[in-house]
């Protein structure tokens, strides 16, 4: 059984801005956190948006047990993502959580986690995790420039870190997939985490598939629900159409008949 | 303390407030965040004879204050229902309702069949009117003579209470209302979704990979309302309203206009506990009113 989730009014300690367009909301929780995990994700209530109909589905960014707070890595996109850039600290925010399954532990020790833009987004959440179970790491973060490269230092704490932009403004010119640690032939990695934009998840898939890596991708299918009652974000996998929600988001490549 | 009772035939809910078919799975996925045993019903999502994979991806598309959906009765049929499903369900404290699709009319009566069996499960709701299936589904309940024909089908294999769920995508929903109550309907409950659209302008491509689907949320609201309202006055069995309802008023005026109890479904979504807070807005608006049961309202519109 899934373990049990939760609603309740967080509220905010902190909006901010990395960018015009990148920010991070802290939320304080008003009970104790239950335990959460990387990939796992919460459904946010957005106010003052008449254009925002649905609640908005958001990875868990980062986990303070000690303050009892939670991080969101947002990127403003449309109505409600400007909705909640405006918000101001002190202002309470409705929160479902925690949701879905997030990623697994690998079998071995060596792992490369990939994040693209706003996919970084799991990914430290992630990152501490596996520096705590002390697994060694490798993360690459790419970004359109500069400004999408944000929180370097976290990363550096927890593994070797590694960048690309498209304009090459930071770190290796290009996208991640043309970094040059997916020269190395055989692979080191016993596993690769990759979160992003589709077509640089499906990259990453498809590099794995030919080393014949272990590697586990976090999709970001439209849901209205959020808790596997409406059936809306599927995706089609070997046992048939599976909620993104409930049984995802991380899903294994070999799971999903279309990658 | 206000009486919040009413009857579906035999049938008697705690209050009015019941869960639309496929917004509320089978009440487990909601059982963290709310006291299931406080609603009055749940319709859970629709079961058809064999499993169905539903539609492809993407099936939702947001608009403004509502959302099309295509899924497409995804289920894992009534075999799995019966053996994993129940089980897990039969010991709420609500009347748990079935709902029933299929793409013929045997489908329909060998699932109907299986449901009957279940002892805890007292009603069925008859979905003739699915939107976003290829055979069955919309096409029974668009026409007065196909309505009354798959009702009459079930009616003679089922023998507990039978609600029929209408679609609005219908020239004169109280015809075919008529229709279904003159082949053995105990209730109906209106409306299904309303078939629209949505187009990306960028690609120029419709937003859901079946083209059209289905509307809900306060959008269709006043549509919905409208329909209950006629179909109340045409009737003589009990009618079930829904669309688009959010808050305690809106279904107060459901009751208001006819409904003798009234389903949520896409606000559950937006807030997983607003079916508490619309039985408990329901009590104090009687309360307030100084209305001894929640009967007092039903069809109670001035006019």
């Amino acid at each position: 059984m899934p373990a049990n989730k939760f609603i309740n009014d967080f509220t905010i300690v902190s909006n901010i801005s990395f960018s015009d367009h990148t920010f991070i909301l802290k939320l304080l929780a008003p009970e104790p956190l239950p335990e959460m995990f990387p990939g796992q994700f919460v459904q946010v209530l957005v106010k003052n948006s008449a254009a925002t109909f649905l609640r908005r589905p958001f990875s868990i960014h980062n986990v303070d047990y000690l303050n009892n707070t939670i991080s969101l890595l947002i990127k403003r996109i449309g109505n409600g993502t400007n909705s909640l850039f405006n918000l101001k600290a002190g202002e309470n925010l409705n929160l479902i959580y925690p949701l879905g399954k997030g990623f697994t532990l690998p079998s071995n020790d060596n792992v490369l986690l990939v994040g693209g833009g706003c996919g970084v987004a799991p990914l430290l959440f992630l990152s501490k995790y596996l520096y705590k179970k002390g697994i060694k790491q490798t993360i690459l973060i790419g970004g359109r420039n500069q400004s999408d490269i944000i929180e370097t230092n976290e990363y550096q704490k927890f593994g070797k870190l590694l960048i690309t932009t498209d304009d090459g403004s930071c770190g290796e010119k290009g996208f991640v997939i043309n970094h040059p640690v997916f020269n190395e032939t055989p692979s080191k990695f016993s596993k690769i985490y990759t979160c992003g934009p589709e077509a640089m998840m499906k990259a990453v898939a498809r590099y794995a598939k030919i080393q014949s890596i272990d590697c586990e991708v976090s999709l970001e299918n439209t849901m209205a629900c959020g808790i596997g009652a409406c059936l809306c974000c599927v995706v089609n996998t070997t046992e048939g159409n599976r909620c993104v929600c409930t049984e995802g988001p991380v899903f294994n490549i070999n799971e999903l008949t279309e990658w | 303390m206000v009486d919040t009772k009413v009857k579906i035939k035999d049938l008697v809910f705690e209050n009015p407030v019941i869960t639309a078919s496929g917004t509320f799975g089978y009440g487990l996925e909601y059982s963290d965040l709310i006291d299931i045993n406080r609603l009055g019903g749940i319709v859970v999502k629709a079961t058809t004879a064999q499993p169905r994979q539903g539609n492809p991806y993407p099936r939702m598309a947001e608009t403004s204050m509502g959302m099309l959906n295509a899924v497409g009765l995804q289920n894992k049929g009534i075999d799995y229902f019966v053996k994993e499903i129940y089980p897990a369900i039969k010991s709420f404290k609500t009347n748990i309702i079935a709902n029933v699709s299929g793409s013929t009319i045997e489908e329909y009566v060998a699932v109907a069949e299986r449901i009957n069996e279940l002892e805890n499960i007292p009603a069925i709701e008859l979905n003739i009117s699915c939107p976003n299936v290829k055979q069955g589904g919309m096409a029974f309940g668009t026409n007065c003579h196909s309505a009354k024909e798959i009702t009459s089908a079930i009616r003679k294999v089922y023998h507990k209470t039978l609600i029929v769920k209408l679609s609005p995508n219908v020239t004169d929903i109280a015809e075919i209302a008529l229709a279904v109550e003159d082949g053995g309907a105990d209730s109906v409950s209106l409306i299904n979704t309303l078939l629209g659209m949505a187009i990306d302008t960028e690609t120029r491509k419709p937003v859901l990979s079946t083209i059209t689907g289905g509307l809900s949320g306060p959008a269709v609201k006043p549509v919905a309302l409208r329909m209950v309202w006629q179909v109340a006055k045409a009737v003589k069995i009990p009618v079930i309203g829904l669309g688009g309802i959010c808050s305690a008023k809106d279904a107060i005026e459901f009751l208001i206009a006819g409904a003798t109890a009234i389903q949520v479904g896409t606000a559950n979504f937006i807030d997983p506990q607003i079916t508490i807070k619309i039985i408990d807005g329901i009590e104090n608006y009687l309360q307030q009113h100084n209305l001894k049961s929640v009967r007092e309202l039903i069809g109670s519109l001035n006019y």
